[in-house]
């Protein structure tokens, strides 16, 4: 039999099953293989806090969605062509973002009476017409798995667990993936268990024959390789960039990297993956706390480390009075937030932009932070060497806001030219620098930057204090007195004002748009599309995207003021609309919504036209 | 690595030749801290020690809490931060374990130690990071004029408690080992010769000492010490801690009783045979535990000096053999290397 092939130009798919169905190891490789075929693509990993909630249940369901494209791509996509569901719960969790006509692969065996009650299907949406808007397509998955490995010599649970490598292959023959490396990776990750090694291959080539031989599926797809820019590529998420980044700014500081962290969701994989990179000089400390993890980080600074926290949410609220006093005593430092739904726990695993504030404003005093904000996962990678070269050319702490959809999402990544990254490297002080030749000026500031010295214990002659309490300008002696107070407020502040952030750039093609569409950090993709989309439509809008929270791009007012209408979309309720409206009299509308999900770029294409259309 | 550096808490940490004295480590600042306190002895007794070790005087920094003892970085002429309560064991373990070559002081009270810092404190304990945390143990809050502590006596009347406290405190001896140290002591303000012995073993124990100091707050709880100090009664209540010594005051002798408790006799009645002998290097530590509940009940006899110097890998060696392993078998990092390490394609 010789099947059809039908071209597409890009594909969303969602693979959902119970949280220890091995969904994301299933999305992670699909992944692989579709980066590895050329297409452009971009993931969204959607996952439970709990580790293992109860088999079956809604709450335990876990998913991964991928889009990829013969163009290149800017979002995960809103809903998805295909999903696969492992089991009734799958199915039901994700029925409502599946528009009508798309493929469910669904795997019947999971199907049964008890497994329909706990998720509250009276009968089984298999059998009636329950689905009939869609493309359903049962696949007995988990007993075709254990059939196919009846000759091994596993457990019957084993086998059963193999039932992900299975529907990978099925898809993979759907897609026309290549199927190499994964073989190599099942290889390698059962290295020590050859005979799960073994049956999960066979298992994944069960699959892949099942698609080939069977007449469920008549039709497979296929989607050319993306056009992208010539270079050499891999897929990365944003955590493993962020880490990548900090290793980079280290080396480009020619510092050694110093990380204090407590793990926390979704910001442990950046200690894990530092952790593996000792070779770099790199000193990962796992603290006792959030409060050790940042203390041990400043104290490094301070003997001339590049001193690095990783955090989310919680974790920044503790460390708020360290970050104080990193301000205080000017040493450079970097706090990275991945920030995570909230309030208090909140919702560990799902994303959101409402830390903006708590990173301007979180601390007691005038306190100000530098904050840059990546907008990408692979972005990650070089927002990080910002943080670090703001944190040392200006003695400060930085604020890096990355947030949960950038740090498990991924894209491909154009690797860059190690000699395109910035020199980073700072001085330290060598010597006194008061006007008699002996005396050393802790807080005697550089005339551009109002930098201090960074000078750091082991340098003879110019030994010193420093500390919390406030310093009198210029030698950094305890001072109480009230005029010194105010200076050094203001001088604090004056620094951060005036460090050199690079101007808002505007994407408006026709050149006559009235409507701007402003964001920041991890909204980029989503309303890049949406924009794209209106465009298309034959709407005019102009994009701007802020990667500078502070300070603001010089031109951000100038910009703001160009326009009829500034459209701000925020995963807050308007926590950088408050911040423009306030500074620049502008008022912009905001568009809020705070699900713990990204912007879906239809939504936004929608709200973007609303604006326009409106007087 | 490990092996060599065992009891040379300091022999990373670079030398001088030039002649040091008390004076080279005083600092231009006007010393504020309330006449009388204790606090003016624990600092000339450690500006007149540090000579001794001639140590280059930039590669000593000192670091600290809040509280009046967490002044003291203020007042000596070496590296210094002043930082936030109860942190400061934590900024100094991100110090020291960066920094091998520096010899890193922690200058803490019972309020910013044992009450707000003390995660912190148990967690540098059990590390052995290389530091050395003098805690200055007034049995009271001085700074916030005159709160209890957590090791003031239960019933303590204070501001906070005006019918008394009603806290159990913590034996920050016990505390201590119980956290895993590896070096325990305790010494008085007022005895510079005994609190001077107790500092030049622990600036020699490599990890992280821990010496608590009775020191005097004549404000707010003043004579908190007073048995230790009289004339009259301190050498009777006093044992005096000495590796391979019998544990002894003037009149008063420790015997094992035949369930293994530690008690306390009148010497002229036992045996020298029957007195124990304190065994500071034992890697058991139970006995160290015992002489630390001996000052119970309050003070009819306090044990003092080193009670546990055990030696065991600090933490910061630990973690520069990790990097050292890693860089000599696969080679100092490469950032190209880093970024290509995945499956890697290329367009052209």
């Amino acid at each position: 039999m010789t099947k059809q092939v039908q071209q597409l130009d890009r594909v969303i798919i969602r693979f959902a099953g119970d949280s220890g169905d091995g969904m994301q190891l299933t999305g992670d490789r699909f992944t692989a293989e579709t980066a590895e075929f050329g297409n452009d693509l971009s993931t969204l990993p959607n996952f439970p806090a709990e580790i293992r909630a109860p088999a079956g249940t809604l709450p335990g369901v876990s998913s991964f969605q991928l889009h990829f494209a013969d163009h290149d791509i800017l979002t995960p996509g809103d809903a998805p062509n295909v999903l696969v569901a492992m089991n009734p719960a799958a199915l039901k969790a994700n029925l409502g973002d599946l528009p009508r006509g798309a493929d469910i692969i669904a795997n019947i065996d999971e199907f049964t009476k008890r497994n329909l009650q706990k998720v509250g299907y009276d009968a089984n949406p298999l059998e009636n017409d329950a689905l009939a808007e869609w493309r359903v397509h049962p696949v007995a998955l988990t007993s075709l798995t254990v059939k196919a490995l009846e000759n091994f010599e596993i457990s019957k649970k084993d086998a059963e667990r193999a039932k992900n490598m299975f529907a990978l292959g099925l898809l993979s023959w759907l897609y026309h993936r290549p199927v190499e490396a994964t073989v190599k990776f099942l290889e390698s990750k059962f290295a020590k268990k050859p005979d799960i090694a073994k049956a999960n291959i066979a298992a994944f080539n069960a699959g892949w024959n099942y698609g080939e031989t069977t007449e469920a599926f008549s039709v497979s797809y296929e989607i050319k390789p993306a056009k992208l820019a010539p270079g050499v590529y891999r897929n990365i998420a944003g955590n493993q960039a962020l880490a990548y980044g900090l290793i980079a700014a280290s080396v480009q500081a020619k510092l050694p990297l110093f990380l204090g962290s407590y793990p926390i969701t979704p910001a442990s994989d950046i200690l894990h993956e530092l952790s593996k990179h000792k070779r770099f000089d790199v000193r990962t400390f796992q603290a006792e706390d959030e409060i050790a993890g940042v203390g041990a980080a400043l104290g490094a600074s301070f003997g001339g480390a590049l001193g690095v926290t990783t955090t989310s949410g919680p974790g920044v609220a503790l460390k708020a009075e360290t970050v104080g006093l990193a301000v205080m005593t000017e040493l450079p430092l970097i706090l990275v937030d991945v920030q995570r739904a909230g309030p208090s726990t909140g919702m560990p695993t799902k994303t959101e932009q409402t830390d903006l504030l708590m990173a301007m404003f979180g601390r007691n005093g005038e306190s100000p932070v530098p904050i840059v904000a990546p907008s990408t996962p692979s972005d990650c990678f070089h927002a990080a060497i910002e943080a670090a070269r703001i944190a040392l050319k200006y003695r400060t702490p930085v604020m890096l806001l990355s947030d949960g959809y950038l740090a498990n999402g991924s894209e491909p990544w154009k690797l860059p030219e190690i000699d395109d990254l910035p020199d980073i490297s700072v001085d330290f002080a060598t010597e006194p620098n008061g006007e008699d030749g002996k005396t050393f000026l802790p807080y005697k500031r550089d005339p551009e930057t109002l930098a201090r010295p960074w000078a750091v214990p082991g340098t003879p002659g110019i030994e010193h204090r420093i500390g919390g309490i406030e310093k009198a300008d210029g030698s950094g002696n305890i001072s109480y007195d009230p005029n010194n107070h105010d200076l050094m407020v203001r001088l604090r502040q004056a620094k951060v004002d005036g460090i050199d952030v690079p101007d808002l750039e505007v994407d408006d093609p026709a050149g006559d748009a009235r409507v701007l569409v402003l964001g920041w950090g991890s909204t980029y993709g989503p309303i890049a599309a949406a924009v794209r989309r209106v465009r298309k439509a034959g709407g005019k809008v102009a994009q701007a995207h802020l990667r500078h929270l502070n300070p603001l791009p010089a031109n951000t007012g100038d910009v703001l003021r160009a326009y009829d209408k500034v459209l701000l979309p925020e995963i807050n309720l308007g926590q950088l609309a408050l911040l423009l409206r306030a500074r620049f009299l502008v008022d912009v509308i905001s568009y809020n919504r705070v699900r713990g999900l990204p912007f879906k770029a239809e939504e936004l294409a929608g709200v973007i036209q609303d604006v326009i259309d409106s007087d | 690595m490990t092996e060599t550096l065992n009891g040379k808490g300091l022999a990373l940490v670079p030398k001088t030749d030039a002649k040091q004295t008390l004076k080279d480590f005083k600092s231009d600042q006007e010393v504020r801290w309330c006449p009388g306190c204790g606090d003016y002895a624990i600092l000339a007794a450690v500006q007149s020690f540090l000579p001794e070790l001639g140590l280059r005087r930039e590669n000593i920094v000192f670091v600290s809490g809040i509280g009046c003892s967490s002044r003291f970085p203020y007042y000596l002429n070496t590296y210094g931060f002043h930082s936030i309560h109860g942190r400061a064991p934590a900024i100094a373990t991100g110090l020291a374990a960066s920094r091998p070559d520096l010899s890193v002081w922690v200058i803490t009270g019972d309020g910013d130690a044992l009450s707000i810092g003390g995660n912190h404190l148990i967690h540098a304990l059990r590390r052995n990071v290389n530091l050395n945390v003098l805690l200055f143990n007034n049995r009271i809050y001085g700074l916030t004029k005159g709160q209890y502590s957590p090791t003031s006596e239960v019933g303590k009347i204070t501001k906070s408690t005006p019918m008394g406290s009603l806290d159990k405190p913590f034996n920050p001896i016990s505390l201590a080992i119980g956290a895993e140290a590896s070096f325990v002591g305790r010494t008085i303000d007022s005895d510079r010769k005994h609190l001077q012995s107790v500092l030049r073993e622990a600036a020699a124990h490599r990890g992280t000492s821990l010496v608590e100091i009775y020191q005097n707050c004549n404000i707010f709880n003043d004579n908190a010490f007073e048995p230790l100090k009289d004339p009259a009664l301190r050498d009777d209540i006093t044992l005096r801690l000495e590796h391979g010594q019998p544990i002894v005051s003037a009149i008063k002798a420790v015997r094992r009783r035949a369930d293994g408790t530690l008690e306390v006799v009148d010497r002229a009645s036992v045996d020298e045979s029957e007195i124990v002998v304190h065994d500071a290097h034992n890697p058991d530590p139970s006995l160290a535990f015992a002489l630390s509940r001996l000052d119970e009940p309050w003070f009819a006899h306090v044990p003092i000096g080193v009670f546990r110097s055990v030696q065991r890998p600090s933490y910061d060696e630990e973690m520069a053999a990790q990097v050292d392993r890693a860089t000599t078998e696969r080679g100092a990092g490469r950032l190209s290397d880093l970024l290509m390490s995945g499956d890697t394609w290329r367009i052209s």
